[in-house]
Formats: structure tokens, sequence, C-alpha cells
């Protein structure tokens, strides 16, 4: 969606970012097209050449060619075929009179061994005719039920024939990928909890969002993405270094969406209240040792070790950036834990994450490439923006920093907020957000105040066997969001 | 209602004009949209407001009644009109609109397609999403109500964006017109599966569908639909939970002076007394903010 590209943003181009959403999203991997960029699934390496030009939304299929392996677009109607054929199983949803009765686990059940099927590869047989050999050579396929016909053809399909659908970096998928394979990076906020912050927080065209994103950059991305070059994201920031934001980068901004995209130090925001913030750095950088509300203490102790936890972020994300012009292709997990070092548990909490989502950047930076790094998003916001921001005040705010006090930056912030301006504050944890909800409100800083917690449940709707997931997060944390009023009293009070 | 318009854009420049609609807020769960106008006056149980009063004060602020009582004057956002407009359907609720939104990826300068209109209340958000370039078409079969959100728009300052159309969509489908061109269609019908192949023809190559439905069995044969016409159909259900937070005091024993937790059903109404006093020790007991859940849930579900 480059400017100098105005071609049509569902279809892939050379230096677009994607996200490649293998086996039915078993594993999600961000990846940036160009003619060198390749993606290893199983032990077989692909070239995501075939992937350029192509509409989103194409599913391909690894197939071994006499070069080796390669992704073939398989065409709407053969991938609908497939459809058709398991639509033909659903038609004649028979319980059947097939049950487990007869199966025995003995591991005698496959008659093909491994060496069988190395040899039909070599022949040159497709991912789907070792399938189809597989099960005429099981002996208990028949005797199966269709359901689980089924399941044995789809995961033999997976093992055989992986296949890789070409999707769309949105906030939704970008937001729903990090959540399935690093939801700490993105402080285990959900996409139904990203989409309520942005709809409490009135997030249109036109508007100007003051952010504190410790959330790698997903609400500054979504935030803009509403905005759609018009407006600004203001990303801020308490003392020198602005939280990393690399997620920004995953979506496919063009110049225009960039350049609305700012960061500024709280500091600047707020040039009249000076005192106010060294207090607040000092806190940040020492430990607390002045008597402090119980919950607040823990979070205070917790950003000491996120300041420098958030130095080595942005080290990593320039040593990612580096890595770009040296090598090839890059997952983004090896990066961050080769030069994460200390922020590596803070970020791979989850044991199953380690493996399944990566980011491939690319050298070669393509014209097209280059066009879209013309425009960084996050420079530093320009003296006449933070002007006109403290002569109108902002829009909208969202806060996410799950390791600061929500109360010390929602007392900090709200104030640069316009009368009746909205705002949404994300975390984790139910109890900052309580404290908080109290605090404005004795302080009669804010009306319509309410905390929600987003609840989501995904379902499997197929003929007889509609059900709930089973395996799906409970938790999607929590929400604070109300409207600022206004108060005769200086805008600013301790 | 929307930035689109700088003079309307909040800031704190901006002031209550003659004309303006603003959301009287007085209590989180009662408020009430109301047109400004010079001359006239609300009543409600706080006494009554002149109009004139409100005038040139910024949005946000608190306004007095004759007998003392105050109201704030909030500026509409879609959000709060969800709350406020009236009722002419069953509506969707902040749950529900934010993750539609979402899924259906709307963007700025998006095409969007609408059935039902209802009482209108997805539809604010949905212009909000695709504004200032894209467009909302909404479309109900009934006249009436049809009429009634157009004036609702209207009122609220977004015609520009959302055009209201009087047509069955389960019986004729949409408009040809709209063949190839629209980027998400969202459906809020009794029987969905038979504007699903319609509502495919529409679309773009890749465009989005969501389907709206309260009932499972809507669902189970909204997807029998959708998989001739569509792929990555999937089925979610949302809520929201909603928590009240009270001053709580925490007895360290033995004194049993001062409320227990639970005994006051009030919600969210704290003693100002206590300004600052979070956390602190007071009479041997400490004090602290306490979230619990509220009662009642919506849920319903959706697919895309």
């Amino acid at each position: 969606m480059s400017e100098s590209n105005p071609q049509n943003p569902r279809i892939t181009w050379e230096g677009c970012s994607v996200l490649l959403d293998i086996n039915d999203g078993d594993r999600l991997v961000f990846a940036r097209l160009s003619p060198s960029s390749t993606i290893k699934i199983g032990n077989k390496k692909c070239c995501l050449s075939p992937l350029i030009g192509c509409p989103f939304g194409s599913l391909f299929q690894v197939e071994t060619g006499p070069k080796g392996p390669y992704l073939l677009r398989l065409s709407a109607t053969a991938a609908a075929e497939s459809d058709h054929l398991k639509e033909k199983d659903d038609s004649q949803p028979t319980e059947g009179t097939n049950d487990n009765r007869s199966l025995i686990d003995n591991n005698k059940a496959q008659s093909l061994s491994g060496e069988d099927i190395d040899a039909m590869r070599r022949e040159g047989a497709t991912g789907d005719q070792i399938i189809e050999a597989l099960i005429a050579n099981s002996s208990t396929f028949d005797k199966k039920t269709l359901f689980s016909q089924e399941k044995y053809r789809l995961r033999k399909q997976k093992k055989y024939a992986p296949r890789v659908l070409l999707r769309r970096p949105f906030a939704r998928s970008i937001c729903e990928a990090y959540f399935k394979k690093h939801p700490a990076r993105i402080g285990f906020m959900r996409v139904d909890a990203l989409s309520l912050l942005l709809s409490l927080a009135d997030v249109s065209a036109y508007s100007d969002v003051l952010v504190v994103d410790m959330v790698g950059g997903v609400i500054t991305g979504a935030v803009a993405e509403r905005l759609g070059g018009t407006g600004h994201v203001c990303n801020t920031y308490f003392g020198v270094t602005p939280y990393p934001m690399d997620i920004v980068r995953i979506f496919n901004f063009n110049d225009q969406i960039c350049g609305r995209i700012v960061q500024t130090p709280v500091a600047d925001l707020c040039s009249n209240q000076e005192n106010k913030i060294e207090h607040f750095i000092s806190h940040e950088n020492t430990s607390s040792l002045e008597t402090q509300p119980d919950a607040d203490e823990r979070s205070l102790s917790t950003t000491c070790i996120l300041s420098d936890d958030a130095i080595l972020e942005v080290q990593s994300v320039q040593e990612e950036i580096s890595n770009d012009s040296l090598v090839k292709s890059v997952s983004v997990s090896e990066t961050f834990i080769s030069s994460g070092n200390g922020t590596s548990d803070h970020m791979d909490v989850d044991p199953c994450s380690t493996k399944s989502l990566d980011v491939i950047h690319e050298e070669n930076a393509s014209p097209v490439l280059k066009t879209c790094k013309s425009v960084k998003p996050g420079r530093q916001a320009s003296p006449e923006a933070i002007k006109l921001w403290k002569e109108n005040g902002f829009t909208s705010l969202i806060i996410a920093a799950p390791d600061l006090d929500t109360w010390k930056i929602v007392e900090e912030l709200l104030p640069l907020l316009s009368y009746s301006a909205p705002f949404a504050i994300y975390h984790q944890y139910l109890q900052p957000l309580a404290t908080c909800l109290h605090n404005l409100q004795t302080a009669k800083m804010a009306v319509g105040l309410q905390i929600s917690e987003p609840w989501l449940r995904e379902y499997q709707v197929l003929p007889c066997r509609t059900h709930p997931f089973m395996q799906m997060s409970a938790f999607g944390g929590y929400i604070l969001s109300g409207v600022r009023i206004c108060s005769n009293k200086p805008s600013h009070q301790s | 209602m929307l930035p689109i318009d700088p003079a309307k854009k909040n800031s704190f420049q901006r002031k209550i004009c003659d004309g303006d609609l603003v959301i009287v807020y007085e209590r989180h769960d009662v408020m009430k949209s109301v047109k400004v106008c010079d001359g006239s006056e609300l009543q409600n149980r706080f006494g009554i407001f002149k109009h004139s009063d409100w005038i040139g004060k910024p949005f946000g602020s608190k306004v007095l009644s004759n007998k003392g009582g105050f109201v704030y004057l909030l500026a509409p956002t879609p959000e709060l009109w969800t709350l406020v407009l009236s009722h002419r359907t069953q509506i969707l609720y902040i749950a529900d609109i934010s993750f539609v939104i979402s899924y259906l990826e709307i963007i700025p300068g998006c095409m969007v397609l609408e059935s039902g209109t209802g009482s209108g209340s997805l539809t604010t958000s949905l212009a909000r999403a695709v504004a200032p370039s894209g467009h909302v078409y909404t479309f109900d079969f009934h006249e009436q109500r049809a009429a009634s959100a157009r004036e609702d728009f209207e009122r609220i300052g977004l015609s520009s964006l959302v055009t209201v159309g009087i047509r069955d969509i389960q019986g004729e489908g949409f408009p040809d017109e709209f063949c190839g061109a629209v980027d998400s269609v969202f459906l809020d019908l009794p029987q969905p599966w038979l504007a699903i192949p319609s509502a495919g023809k529409m679309l773009k190559q890749d465009g989005i569908l969501c389907s709206f439905s309260p009932c499972i069995e809507q669902v189970q044969r909204s997807c029998e639909s959708l998989r001739a016409h569509f792929t990555d159909i999937r089925t979610f259900e949302v809520l929201l939970r909603t928590y009240e937070v009270r001053e709580g005091r925490m007895n360290c024993g033995g004194d049993n002076e001062g409320a227990s937790p639970g005994s006051r059903p009030s919600k969210r109404r704290l003693p100002s007394s206590s300004e600052g006093s979070n956390g602190k020790e007071t009479k041997g007991g400490s004090v602290m903010a306490m979230a619990r859940p509220c009662g009642r849930h919506n849920f319903d579900w959706s697919e895309t």
C-alpha cells in the first residue's frame, strides 16, 4: 500500500508484510515478501516468491519438485473441491456403526514404513498421493467413524502436504497471532480487549489519541490503522527511552499513516509540571523506599525491572533492523533470545510460544521496501504539534502499561485530555484498575467509570459436532473506561 | 459526533452551542440525549435546567438546576449513543460492536453493507470506522424503522456517511449495484442463511462477512450456507463482565465497628469523606478499593 505503488491493497507486492498461517493456525509467521525470502516448514525450505502478486486469502500447499520443495498455489476451485469433499461427508452425518471397540493401540495399523514414504517422495509422489497411500495401507481406517476418518486425513495432510494461508496483517490478525504464540509480548491482551479499547476510547479519523503503549506497539498500530492517515497517535513515554513498538512495522502502513505515528516523552507534554515528573521518574528509577499503598508498591518495584527490560528490547529491535541488511532470513524468536537475554523470560512465558511465531525480515531492500521505510513510524512529535495538543487537549487516551503504577499515570495524563474526552485503560490485573477507579471517583476527575472484563469463546460449528473449543484462554484482561469531566479547579491537582 | 468536522472536534476551546446534541449524564446508567435549544428547559428529578445556562460552557461541565441538583453535559460518542438511543428493536452493545468492527477489519475508506438497520446502534460505530472517505449502506425492510434511523443519523451528524435503504434483504438480496464492490457485510437477520449467497456476491475478494445471531440453531444453518461460499469460518460467543468497585474496610478481627464487606449494595457510591485514604490504615483496619462482578450479563453469538 506504499504510495509509490498505488496498487490493490488486497494483492501482495514485493516488500509487503504478510501473515502466513501454516496448517490452520498451528504455526503463524510474519514475513516480508521478497524474491529471496524463504520459510522453513517441517524440514523443507520453501521460497516465498510465489506468494508475490497473489491476493490475500490465497492458499498454498508444499509440494516437492525436481528443484526441491516449493509452494504451489491451490486454485480457488481446488480448495473449494476439498471443502466439498468434507461437505459430502457432512451431508450424511450418520453417527455411524463404527466406534473404537476394535481399535488396538499396538502401533501395527500402518503397514507403510518411513522408508516406503521416502521412496515415494524420491519418485516424485505428491503429498496428496502419499496421504492416499497411507489411508490405503491403514488397516484401521475403515473401522473409524466418519468424523475420525476426516481427522486422520487432516492430520496426515498437515504432515505430508502442509498448507500455507496468506493473510493480511491487520490489528485483528496480529493481535490474535501474538496472543496465541507470545501473549506476554502484548501484555496478555486478547483481541476482544484490544477492540474494546479502541471503541471505548472513541478512536476515529482525525482523532488525536494519546497512548502509553508498553505492549510492543500493538495499540499504537491498531490506533493508526483506525486513523487511516489522519489525526495523530502520540505514543508517550516516561523517562528518556521510548517504549519499543516493533509490532507497528508488521502492519502494511504507507507513509501517510506512518507519519501520523509520533513519539514524545511525557515531560514534553506537561512541561509546566516539571516537579511532578521528576517525582515520577525518581520513582521509576529507584526502588520505592517511601511508604506506598500495598498495590502500588509491587508495581513500582517491577517498574525498575521493566525500565531495564525496555532498554534491552530497544537494543534487540535495533539488532533486528541491522539484521535486515545482514542475514537472509531470521526468525524473531532467535533474534530475541540471542539478543534479549534478560528479556527473553519476560517475553516467552508461554512454553509453547518458543517455536511458532516468527518474523522474517529480508535483505534486498527492494525499491518498494525502501519507500515503506522512508517515513519511519514513531518520529519525535514536532513542537507545533505539542503546542496544539496543549491548547486543545487530546481527544482520547489509551493506556496499556502493565508494569507502571496505573493511578500515577492516569493522574499525570488525564489533564492532557480534552473535557468530555473518553479514556480506556488496559491491565492484566483487576486491582490496579479498581484502585484507579476509586481515586478518579474520589477526586471527581471523571464520570461514566466502569471496569469491564471481555469474555470470549470460540466454537466449532459442524453438523452434529458443535462444541466450544477445548483449549481457550479464559483470560483476556480488564479495562477501566470513563469520560473526563471539566472541573473548575486548576487542571492539574496533585 | 465524529471529529470529521473540525469545528465539532473535541477540544479545550470547544463550547456548547445552540443546536448541539449533548448527552445529559445523571448516573452511569441514567443518561439522555438532548438537542440544546436556547429558551428550552430540561426537567428531571433534580429540578429544572435551563438550556441557556449550558450554552458557552465546555462539554464535560457540571450544570445546576433551579433546585441545586446537577448533571454533566457530555459530547456524544457512538458508545454513549448506544446507551441513550430509543430501542425500536433489540440492539447490539459495546462488546459485540467492538468485536464485530475488529473482525470485519473495517478501516477508513471501507464500503460496508448492513442489514437490518434496527435501531442503528451498530451503524453509528460502523460509520465512525469508515469515516472520512468510506460509506455504510444499511437496509431494513421496515419503512418506519428505516425512517426513524435516518432521522437519528441526521440528528447525530452522520448522514454523509450512512445511507439507509428500505429493502427485504432476506427476500431480495442486496442491490446489484454493490456487486464485488464491498469490503465487509454485516447481517443481523432472523434467517441470515437466505441473505448469505447475495452477501457473497457483494464482497470483494477476501472480503469479510459477519452474521450475528442469538440462537445456536441459526448459527448452525448460517455456517452450512457459509461453507458453500466462504472459507475461514469462525464462530464466537462474546460477552462483557462488569465490575463494581467500592471501598471496603478490612478489620483485623475483634473490632466490629464499620461496615463489613458486602453490606452496602449501592453501586459505586463511595463515602467521599475518605478522600485519598485508599490503602491507609484507619481504626485498626485497612480501607481499600475492592472490585466484584456485577449481576447481569448479555451474551450473543457472531460469526465471520
